[in-house]
Order: C-alpha cells, then structure tokens, then sequence
C-alpha cells in the first residue's frame, strides 16, 4: 500500500499551528457547552429509546411465534429487524462509547453493557474505540474495514484479490456482525507475532461464546418456542432480521468514512499531531448523511460522522443539535463539511468499491481542496 | 427487560420513598419501601444508595438506621447534611415521599453479634450512633436491653439525632444508661475517660462509631490496658476524598481498553489520575467503600492511600478510588 506522498493534497497540512489552535478551541467549546446542558432530559431519552426498543423486542417474538400466518411473519420481522437495529446502533454502540457514563447508571455503562451482536463487547470497544477512532483514516493504522479487506481509496495498492471485492462486499454486507468480530481478531497480526498468542485465543474464546448464545437465542430457542408447525417460519423470520440489521448497519458505517469527499491520511501527515490536526483529520475522514430524524435514529445518529468523529463520547441526542454550530466553525476556517442524501453518498461507495476492484483509479474531486476556500476568515 | 418499567431494574433494586422525618434541622430519617424482596441485614450494617440528579446517578453509603425485619417492610437510613455535597443537600431538603431511589449492595463487618452480648458498651459521635441506632433498636425489640451503656457525644446537645427515642429506651428499659456529652461545652471524649464513665468497660463487649480521633483514643486504651478482641469499631471519613496522607511515589497508568495513558503523582487516587485523563471510571463514594470503581489490574503494584499498603497482583481487582499507583500499572479500562 502505497503510504509515501499522497496523489492528493488535503487541507491537513495547511492550517498552521496558531490556526490549529484556534480550531482546536473552537470545538472545545462546543463540547464543554454541551457537557455542562447535560441532564435529566438526556438521560429520559436514552432510558424512553432502551424501553421502546425493550417493548418493540417483546412484541416482535410474540408475533413470530405465529411465524407460519403470513401477516404475523412479515409484521414480527419488520418489528424485529427494527429492534435490532435501534439495539445495535442508537442503544449499543453508543452507550460502549461510554456516550452514557456521565449517569453514572451501572446499567447503562460502557463497561457493563453487552450487544445483540457477535463482537464480545469488550474487544470490540478496544478495536473500535481505540484503533479506530484514534487513528480514523490512516492508511495502514485504521482497521476499520476499509483500507485493508476493500480497496477503497486509489491510492491504495491494487492486487488481485479485490477483484473480488464486489462479490465479497456483499457477503460482508449480509453477514456484517460475523465480518466485524473475525476482522477485529487480527489474525494477519497474530501470524505475523505482532499480537501475543494468548490474547488472540482469549478473544477466540470471547466470540466463540458470544456466538454460541446468538446462534441458541435466534436459530434454537426461539424457533423451539414457536412449536412444531412455525419453527421453520421464526428461523427464516430471524435470520433475515439479522440479514437486515447487518445490512443497514453495513449501508451507515460505509457512508460515515467511504463517500468520494472524505480524505485517507498517510502516518507521516498524522505524525506528531496537535489537538487541533486531530479534530481537523476527524472531520476530513468523516461524511455525513442527511435524513429525518427518524433515520437518524435508525443510523444510531451516525449520520452525524462528522460530529460523532469529533466528540465519540458525546451522547448521540446531541449530535443534532450541534451540527450546524460545528458547520460553521469549519466554514469560518474554510474548511469542507461532507454531507449528502442517503442514496447519493452510498451510490458514491458502491461505485468506488465496483471501480477500485479493478487497477488505478484516480481520486475524486474534493471539497476543500481549492487553496482560495482556506483563505480562513479569522474573527478573533 | 429492567427498563420496561421504572421499578424493576436490570441490576440493583430499587425503592420507593414512603416517610421522611426530620431529626434534627440538619439531618433526616428517610423512610424506604423496597419494591423487591428485601435481601435483608443485620444491626450495622451500611447501604449503598442511588440518587438520581441531573440524569447523573450518585452512589453513597448510608448506614441502615432500621432494625431488620420491621413489619411494614420497610427500611431507613437517616443522613446528616455534608455543607458543600451533592447527595446529602438533596436528601435532607429536596426528596420528598413517592422519589424512587436505588439500592444497592449491603456491607459491612461492624455489627451486633447474633447472640447480643449479656454487657454492651456503645460510644458513639456525631453522625457515627447511625449504625448504633439499628442495634439499640434491635436490643430493644427483643427487650434486650438489660445491660447497656451508650456514651454519645455531640458538638451541640440540639444537633443530636434520636435524642427523644434514646430518651425512651432509657425510660423503658432500665437496663439502659445514656450518657450524653456535648463536645462544645464538656470537651471531647478520650480514651483515659473510660474509667469513670463506665468502671465495668474491660468486661463489656464495646461497639465504637466515632471518627477516627475518638476511635483511635478508645483502640489505644484498649490496646494499653483492656482486651482489644472485645472492641468493635466503625470508622467514618474512611480516607478522605482519596487524597490520603500515604502518599507514594506515584506512577504511569496505562487504560488498555480504552488506550489511554494518565498518570498519578503518588497523592492522586487512579480514578482522579483517569478523570484527569479524560476518561470517567463509574464510581460512589469515592472513599473505598461501595466498590462501584473496582477495576481489573493487569500489570503492577498499587498503594493503598489509606494505610499505605503497597500490594496488587495481576488479574486483581482493585478499587480505583482508593489506590495510587506505585510506579507502572496497566489496568483493563
């Protein structure tokens, strides 16, 4: 993979170390506002989101255990692909974040809280709040699934292998969770020694067991309950539930990072970084999706990338709420925002993994990229 | 499924605020109708208990001032109002009936025998006759009171809690002496007082919840001319806020979850040390007590600020409130 000289050039490097700072204070004073405004209407959307989505569960199981009427299949398995989406990504994967913390709840706890998903909770978190929040968008320390499985910037180097990639995507797209938890494994660094053995099994061990109780609740012990004439009908009923979260977590997470305006970074442009090339690589990494808010619930709010990237553990409720704040600081700096439709930004990624399977490729325009747009406009 | 209603929660029960007394103008006795089944306690014992503000929930320990096993079902803990906290305002001036609060764990190894001893001596002080209250009253409903000395000291004779019942029990139960000593005007209560307030105190079993002046006066004597195994002794004001004064020579702490580094300089608990670092480790009481922190060692040696110990081995759980770092650790966070 191709890290030396990037073919294009990003604003990283062209806010100085002053104006760095400026952005970096900026943004701290969104955040330190919000932080301070938290209280008990947050902590009643979070707990009215778990209860709804407690209810929608419930009503999803008892309406499959009439699988085998049709209108009792379609309705459980719409409710029930709903429940596991609102679970997945407004409930579990912002409260691993620790977005929720501040309660101080222990049942809304990052360290508690466990996921109906295959990744064990606690080698997720590592693997995701760490290797890729710290490092999003940096070729070769990233691992969030583009980068290495998909070829998905051009300047990553071409081998034979992606020509399946479009083939393969879609395999990933329907069995998202199973992807996710095998990858975070990092079996390559194992192999290569740069992961010790016994962490490797532990973590085996942790998905072997979490698969084990996805596997019994979903394809055994509810289709048992449905009796002898619908056990078939729930087992279909579940895994297309399961095939349909994966999907639609697949479809936010590809457009959060992957739209043809985000920018990849080499490690010597993140080297040495200041809080405020931090923030700025964030935004250049993170695409936003436009929606209603009912789809931004649906997307765990991750339609709001960009604020998502800049504050991971803020809690998702506001991330609304301080777009248009964080819209026009970058603005102010001359810096771009990407956002865009639903349709349009996953087109983009799907065009992008379709071309990039095949050699070259040349990177798409980017906003941002015009020196005249950094003439920054300093108010202080 | 805990959240489908308010009252039945995923982890620790909960309970309803059914009575609140006023004891004295600066503390309160809150009266709380479990809506689980009570896991029960015994005389002395201290509660963990959750307040919700703001969307935050804070942990303290109370000490159950109920006798176990009332027929109402209820139990009580009765707080005295900390200027300057954020629980205990709350309790004393802004529940009101009908408040839902969370219980959690009961502990504590400072507790009435189950067999009450035949002589008993309680020296109590200031807020520290809460865990007292609950085995007087245990003593008394089982008219066991026969042979009791109860020495309590207090700054002001008005800010006394209890002052009425214990009025009562000495009314009720002659076997029952009081005697009370308001620190203002009389001074405080020393070890070298034992002697002419109560002759008899080498044969009698002896329950001290004071702060650590008293009981450390009282451990001595004990220690010098008595039988310390008949001591039995509850310590308030645990470690401070977990700046203790055992401070170590501090240390590097690496949280592998999350990947952060923060580092202590020897008089900084690892949850401040982790706050400090942006990361908040769920906590209570902050003082060692509830165990709310308690977190995974991986690798190093920890001092505890309270005693000074240095100790920690891998896979140990520690908490993270009361301990510093003494050189490296890495802990699963």
């Amino acid at each position: 993979m191709a890290v030396s000289a990037p073919v294009s050039e990003g604003p990283l490097a062209r806010l100085d170390a002053t104006q760095l700072g400026y952005l970096s204070r900026d943004l701290d004073a969104i955040r330190n506002d919000v932080t301070a405004r938290l209280g008990a209407g947050d902590a009643r959307y979070i707990r009215s989101v778990i209860r709804r989505q407690r209810q929608l569960v419930l009503v999803s199981r008892a309406l499959l255990l009439g699988s085998r009427h049709k209108p009792l299949w379609l309705a459980g398995t719409a409710a029930l692909s709903v429940a596991k989406i609102l679970e997945n990504l407004e409930i579990g994967h912002n409260v691993m974040h620790g977005q929720w913390d501040w309660m101080n709840d222990p049942d809304i706890n990052s360290r508690s809280w466990d996921w109906d998903n295959a990744s064990p909770a606690a080698s997720w978190r590592h693997a995701h709040n760490y290797v890729h929040h710290m490092h999003s968008n940096i070729r070769g320390k990233d691992r969030d699934l583009g980068y290495t499985l998909l070829r998905i910037d051009p300047e990553q180097e071409w081998h034979p292998v992606y020509l399946f990639q479009p083939l393969y995507n879609l395999l990933l797209m329907a069995f998202f969770e199973w992807g996710v938890a095998l990858y975070d494994l990092n079996t390559p660094a194992m192999l290569a020694g740069d992961k010790p053995r016994e962490q490797y099994l532990g973590e085996l061990k942790g998905i072997a067991t979490k698969a084990r109780k996805q596997i019994i609740k979903d394809y055994v012990a509810f289709p048992l309950l449905s009796g002898r004439r619908s056990w078939r009908s729930t087992l279909a009923a579940n895994f297309t539930a399961n095939v349909i979260r994966n999907a639609w977590a697949h479809s936010i997470i590809v457009c959060g990072h992957f739209p043809d305006q985000t920018y990849t970074f080499s490690e010597a442009e993140a080297a040495n970084e200041s809080p405020g090339g931090w923030y700025l690589r964030q935004l250049l990494g993170a695409a936003n999706v436009e929606g209603s808010p009912i789809f931004h619930m649906l997307a765990g709010n991750l339609s709001f990338q960009v604020e998502h990237h800049l504050f991971p553990d803020m809690p998702s409720s506001r991330y609304r709420e301080i777009a248009p704040r964080v819209r026009e600081v970058f603005s102010r700096y001359g810096l771009p925002y990407n956002t865009g439709p639903f349709g349009s930004q996953l087109a983009m990624v799907h065009r992008s993994i379709l071309r990039l399977a095949f050699p070259g490729g040349q990177p798409r325009p980017k906003g941002g990229s015009g020196r005249r747009r950094l003439a920054a406009r300093f108010r202080r | 499924m805990g959240l489908l209603t308010p009252l039945w929660a995923m982890g620790d029960t909960r309970g309803r605020v059914v009575r609140i007394r006023r004891e004295t103008a600066d503390a309160v006795t809150v009266v709380i109708q479990p809506q689980t089944p009570w896991q029960g306690h015994s005389p002395g014992q201290y509660l963990r208990l959750g307040v919700e503000l703001e969307g935050t929930c804070h942990w303290r320990a109370y000490s159950l001032t109920s006798a176990p096993g009332r027929q109402d079902g209820c139990i009580s803990v009765t707080p005295r109002r900390v200027e300057g906290g954020r629980v205990s305002p709350y309790l004393c001036d802004g529940l009101s009936p009908g408040a839902t609060v969370r219980l959690g764990g009961v502990e504590g190894g400072f507790t009435l025998p189950r067999r009450p001893p035949k002589r008993a001596l309680f020296i109590t002080a200031g807020s520290g006759i809460t865990p007292v209250m609950s085995m007087l009253r245990t003593l008394a409903a089982a008219r066991r009171l026969t042979d009791v000395v109860h020495i309590h000291c207090e700054r002001l004779a008005t800010r006394a809690m209890f002052a009425a019942e214990l009025r009562v029990f000495a009314a009720a139960h002659s076997g029952y002496r009081l005697y009370s000593r308001a620190t203002a005007t009389d001074g405080r209560l020393n070890g070298a007082e034992l002697d002419r307030l109560c002759a008899d105190w080498r044969r009698r079993e002896t329950f001290v919840s004071a702060p650590a002046g008293l009981r450390e006066s009282i451990e001595a004597r004990f220690r010098a001319d008595g039988d310390p195994r008949r001591l039995h002794t509850e310590s308030f004001q645990a470690g401070g806020h977990g700046r203790g004064a055992k401070r170590g020579r501090g240390g590097t702490i690496h949280l592998r979850n999350s990947g952060v580094q923060a580092s202590s300089d020897g008089s900084e608990a690892i949850l401040q040390a982790a706050e400090q670092a942006g990361v908040q480790i769920p906590h209570g009481c902050r003082l060692g007590i509830c165990r709310s922190c308690v977190c995974r060692l991986r690798a190093g040696r920890v001092r505890d600020l309270r005693t000074g110990r240095v100790h920690g081995h891998p896979g140990e759980y520690l908490r993270a409130c009361i301990n510093a770092p003494e050189g490296a650790i890495e802990l699963d966070l």
